[in-house]
């Protein structure tokens, strides 16, 4: 194998044009990195990423958030795992859901009004989440525009939507992820041979056959329809994409390494089974992006009406939100407590993982921007107000890290337009109704 | 419709002929001119039991699939409503793109190609467009549920020509092609087309072959078979003779019993078994063998009942005949005979008189799905059954309830679901909804989270007793009676199941239909659920459709707009 320092233009064109007498498009030529593996060759930096990650039934209130605005010098209990990163994540305590007169639909009304910038008027979600506008504009010179996963061992546990009434289903198992993105259709970007594969270049046609026939089919159809065709033909052209990747010599990523093949543990929502398969998903995730497979990702750790438990309990996470009594001496729910521990430890699990990733003189995470967001302010009684909200990551230095915002009964949708902005989605306003929002934290822009 | 609307529909289907292809999206009302009442045709992505399905007819069984679906959706209670709103993710593609390719190489490997393809290339690493026009053609029929139009044909071979020149092998071409078809949008989604109807002027109704796909699918959940399309290409569908003598063949088939379990598993979201967990700490006997016995015993005992005995459909929730595994004999506490040497054997078993279970809802399949994983949940059951059997929606729990009164399990106060719940619904918040869903939920708590039968809890007996709908009962024998005689249940089968057919709510028009034609026949026939299905089956209405509206494609805004402040007028 021919040393990384030793890859050149010239060597990697000698190579594709040896390697096979058909035409293929020419790679990124102008990516390679720079000597330190921070920036592509022509100076700009690595592209910044994106990412989600759920939980459900919240916190409890007072107990996560530190104690004081701005600096974050100190968690509170329930925050305490992220210590270690208190530089690099921040919190956003004090913001609201609005119902404006539609129904609460609990577990749900909360999570999605978050995730989509509309208090929903029914259990139907119809407008793309917002990891999703982002992977529009950021997520479309990747493999995968998208990769969503999650620990619960139930696909539909996603809290990833296009419009219309389509979830992005979540992978349940780090051992298919891993076969999906590191399998036989993977291209190291380090690698020094590279040969297009001629039944790629078969598929290829293949679907062009496919894709032609989309505009007879969508002429006749009425809209509802017709928008539905125009999801399946954009999910074609991914896989267009794929196909157009994998005849491609990718750019080298200094970062990249291809890891080993994870075991899944028991598939489901017992809480020890749920942090070892969340943590193979942190690790072949923090990859994936490493590799620049993806510039998306999307992690539920637990679903809004949480179904965790403990081995040998009867109760679940979210049975003992409603059923479980204050203990009068520690003033909050101890088993549901237990369960918030477990989930703020998944949190900084995922953060670890980005962070363990070196990219020249910082981390994966410097241009990573993960959201944490969840469904409830306080599950025990379903409340909408101060919902816990994270970020974790730089995003390639447009965002401060190491703040608490303290907003004081805002709209969610702030920090959903602040993400937005901050990777790069040109929108200055996000949201309707009472959600809209124009207003960005501006505290934690750079 | 507007007129310019329906002016530019007419152009179009002047100039498109017997092949156009029109979906389109649900309008308000639904009666047609002279009063009868007309559907909504919408495109609907195949289940994943109707895409197995339907690999298993055309390839055979040794045909294997590899891959996963993305979820189904269920709207109004069913999947089959569901599968109307849902399209292809990006993700959901990926899978079905790989299951193709996966299907398709073993379609046309050594092993299967003798078989399954009609014809032998001239060379094996050549293109050879006769015998690839053959294969495609013949298989595109199968797969598209009608002919392929000579643009798509034209496409496929060109495809299958052009892999083959790339590789060099005219069978992994051939694959390749038919892995376009098996991931196409003609293939995963049910498109409907319609037509003028010659005996109404003005009036549309299904083409032949989108009545033969309706037909299939709803009485086997399957695509049609060849003697179905005949039947639709020589336009029999469209005599009352030709119909009715597809409708007795389809329901004199083995396969009708394929298409009542589809029904059933749908209606009674035996989805949920796909994820369902117990604490196997608390319930060691429960095992994924008896989460597959549960689900079985229900579909035998419906089976049995529905179509082998001919019997009421009310009495499924009386019943004492039913079928046992020694799993389940031994959860439900039943002392059975089962035939030695044989694995899992399953053995009809009928209950004797005055024993505690009785009908589909004591089994494991309704107790053990709509429970906790460590505990049974009267409120979820009471809620399953109300949405489930009944039709009846429970509204959503309020925000900000404070559920201070309700305290745990250990609480020495509250031993019985019943003291916790009563604790509950002690605040007003609560009460409203609660005293729909608890009295009937309460009344089945002598079945622990698996289905296993226990006369007290924490210590303390169980009080089984309860009301639904104003009419009283001392335990769970009397719930299945009073659900027996409860009018929403049979109004609830006759809606579920030709929303099944249909793939839509019902529109207020198709409602009164169903209530004063179908549900009325369905009584007389003294509630035998195959005249039901026949009743829909050889409907006028079940084929008749509303007049179809195109339009732009719209935004995401609009779309969300639409779909959700104009949902009063869509129902």
């Amino acid at each position: 194998m021919i040393p990384l320092k030793n890859i050149n233009r010239r060597r990697v064109l000698r190579g594709m044009l040896a390697g096979s007498a058909v035409t293929v498009g020419l790679p990124f030529l102008d990516c390679f990195l720079d000597t330190n593996g921070t920036a592509l060759a022509d100076g700009q930096a690595l592209p910044v990423c994106f990412g989600t990650w759920f939980w459900g039934l919240g916190f409890n209130p007072g107990r996560w958030e530190p104690p004081t605005a701005g600096k974050i010098t100190a968690f509170g209990p329930e925050l305490a795992g992220l210590t270690p990163y208190k530089d690099k994540v921040n919190v956003y305590s004090g913001t609201k859901v609005i119902l404006d007169g539609r129904p609460m639909i609990t577990h749900f009304t909360g999570d999605w009004a978050v995730l989509t910038g509309t208090t929903p008027r029914e259990e139907r979600v119809v407008i793309p989440s917002v990891d999703m506008l982002i992977a529009d504009v950021i997520g479309t010179k990747t493999r995968f525009r998208s990769l969503e996963v999650t620990s619960t061992g139930n696909a539909v546990h996603s809290y990833s939507r296009r419009e219309g009434a389509a979830i992005n289903p979540a992978e349940v198992s780090p051992a298919a992820l891993y076969t999906r993105i590191f399998g036989p259709e993977f291209k190291d970007p380090n690698a020094a041979d590279f040969k297009p594969d001629p039944q790629v270049m078969a598929r290829k046609s293949v679907l062009s056959a496919v894709k032609d026939q989309r505009d007879e089919l969508a002429k006749t159809l009425g809209a509802s329809d017709k928008a539905r065709l125009e999801e399946y033909f954009a999910s074609l052209r991914q896989i267009e994409q794929q196909l157009d990747l994998e005849l491609q010599k990718p750019a080298p990523l200094a970062a990249c390494t291809t890891p080993t093949k994870p075991e899944d543990l028991v598939l489901g929502s017992e809480i020890e089974s749920v942090k070892g398969n969340h943590k193979l998903f942190a690790a072949l995730l923090a990859h994936a992006l490493a590799c620049g497979q993806t510039r998306v990702i999307n992690v539920t750790f637990n679903d809004a009406t949480s179904s965790l438990r403990k081995q040998g309990s009867s109760m679940t996470h979210h049975v003992y939100s409603h059923e479980e009594s204050i203990d009068p001496v520690l003033g909050y729910q101890p088993n549901v407590t237990s369960f918030i521990m477990n989930i703020s430890g998944g949190l900084a699990d995922m953060v670890g993982a980005l962070d363990s990733i070196k990219e020249g003189d910082g981390t994966l995470l410097d241009r990573m921007l993960l959201m944490a967001s969840t469904d409830t302010g306080y599950a025990k009684v379903h409340s909408l107000d101060d919902m816990p909200l994270i970020t974790a990551g730089r995003a390639g230095g447009r965002i401060k890290t190491g703040i608490h915002v303290v907003a004081k009964g805002d709209p969610s949708t702030r920090l959903g337009l602040t993400v937005q902005q901050a990777v790069g989605v040109p929108i200055n306003s996000w949201g309707t109704d009472s959600m809209q929002t124009s207003k960005t934290f501006t505290e934690v822009m750079a | 419709m507007t007129g310019t609307n329906r002016g530019g529909y007419l152009r179009r289907l002047a100039l498109c002929g017997a092949v156009a292809a029109f979906g389109f999206v649900g309008l308000a009302g639904g009666a047609k001119a002279d009063g009868t009442p007309a559907g909504q045709v919408a495109m609907r992505r195949l289940t994943q039991e109707q895409y197995k399905q339907i690999v298993n007819d055309i390839f055979g069984p040794t045909v294997t699939l590899g891959g996963r679906f993305e979820p189904d959706m269920r709207d109004a209670g069913l999947l089959a409503v569901g599968a109307a709103q849902v399209s292809v993710t990006a993700a959901g593609l990926e899978q079905y793109d790989l299951m193709a390719r996966s299907i398709a190489s073993q379609v046309v490997d050594p092993q299967h190609r003798a078989l399954l393809i009609p014809c032998k290339p001239a060379s094996d690493t050549a293109p050879d467009d006769a015998c690839a026009k053959a294969f495609l053609s013949k298989v595109g029929r199968l797969l598209y549920r009608r002919p392929l139009s000579q643009h798509e044909l034209d496409d496929q071979v060109a495809a299958a020509n052009e892999a083959t020149a790339k590789t060099n092998d005219f069978y992994n071409g051939l694959g390749l092609s038919l892995a376009g078809l098996l991931e196409a949008p003609q293939f995963l989604f049910r498109q409907e087309t319609v037509e003028p109807d010659p005996n109404h002027a003005g009036e549309y109704r299904l083409d032949a072959y989108s009545k033969a796909s309706r037909l299939s699918f709803f009485l086997w959940n399957a695509a049609p078979d060849p003697e179905l399309l005949a039947a639709a290409e020589k336009g029999e569908l469209n005599t009352d003779s030709g119909l009715k003598k597809q409708v007795d063949r389809l329901m004199a088939s083995p396969r009708l019993e394929t298409g009542v379990r589809a029904f059933f598993i749908d209606m009674l979201s035996f989805d949920g078994f796909s994820t369902l967990a117990k604490d196997t700490t608390l319930y060691p006997k429960f095992t994924s063998q008896v989460l597959r016995d549960a689900q079985e015993q229900t579909m035998r005992t419906i089976v049995d009942h529905l179509l082998v005995q001919q019997g009421d459909y009310r009495d499924l929730f009386t019943t004492r005949k039913t079928f046992m595994t020694p799993l389940l004999a031994s959860i439900y506490k039943v002392q059975v005979a089962f035939p030695e040497g044989v694995l899992n054997p399953w053995v009809a078993y009928e209950y004797p008189e005055g024993a505690p279970q009785a009908g589909i809802l004591t089994e494991a399949s309704f107790v053990g799905l709509h429970s906790q994983p460590g505990r049974s949940s009267a409120t979820v059951r009471g809620k399953a059954l109300r949405e489930v059997l009944l039709c009846q929606k429970v509204p959503d729990p309020p925000g900000n309830v404070n559920f201070n009164l309700v305290q745990d399990t250990n609480n020495p106060n509250y031993k019985t679901a019943r003291q916790r719940l009563e604790a509950h619904r002690t605040a007003a918040t609560c009460a409203g909804c609660h005293k729909i869903m608890d009295p009937v939920g309460l009344a089945l708590e002598n079945f622990d989270t698996i289905g296993g039968f226990r006369t007290t809890e924490n210590g303390a007996p169980i009080d089984a007793s309860g009301e639904i709908d104003g009419v009283k009962f001392a335990d769970v024998i009397g719930l299945g009676k009073a659900v027996h005689d409860n009018p929403a249940a049979t109004a609830c089968i006759v809606n579920r199941v030709y929303e099944f057919g249909a793939g839509h709510k019902p529109n207020k028009s198709e409602s009164e239909w169903m209530t004063k034609t179908l549900a009325a026949d369905f009584s007389s026939s003294g509630y035998k659920f195959p005249s039901l299905l026949r009743g829909i089956a050889t409907s006028d209405v079940f084929f008749r459709a509303m007049p179809p509206q195109t339009g732009a494609l719209e935004t995401h805004t609009k779309l969300a707009s639409d779909v959700n402040g104009n949902q009063e007028v869509q129902k």
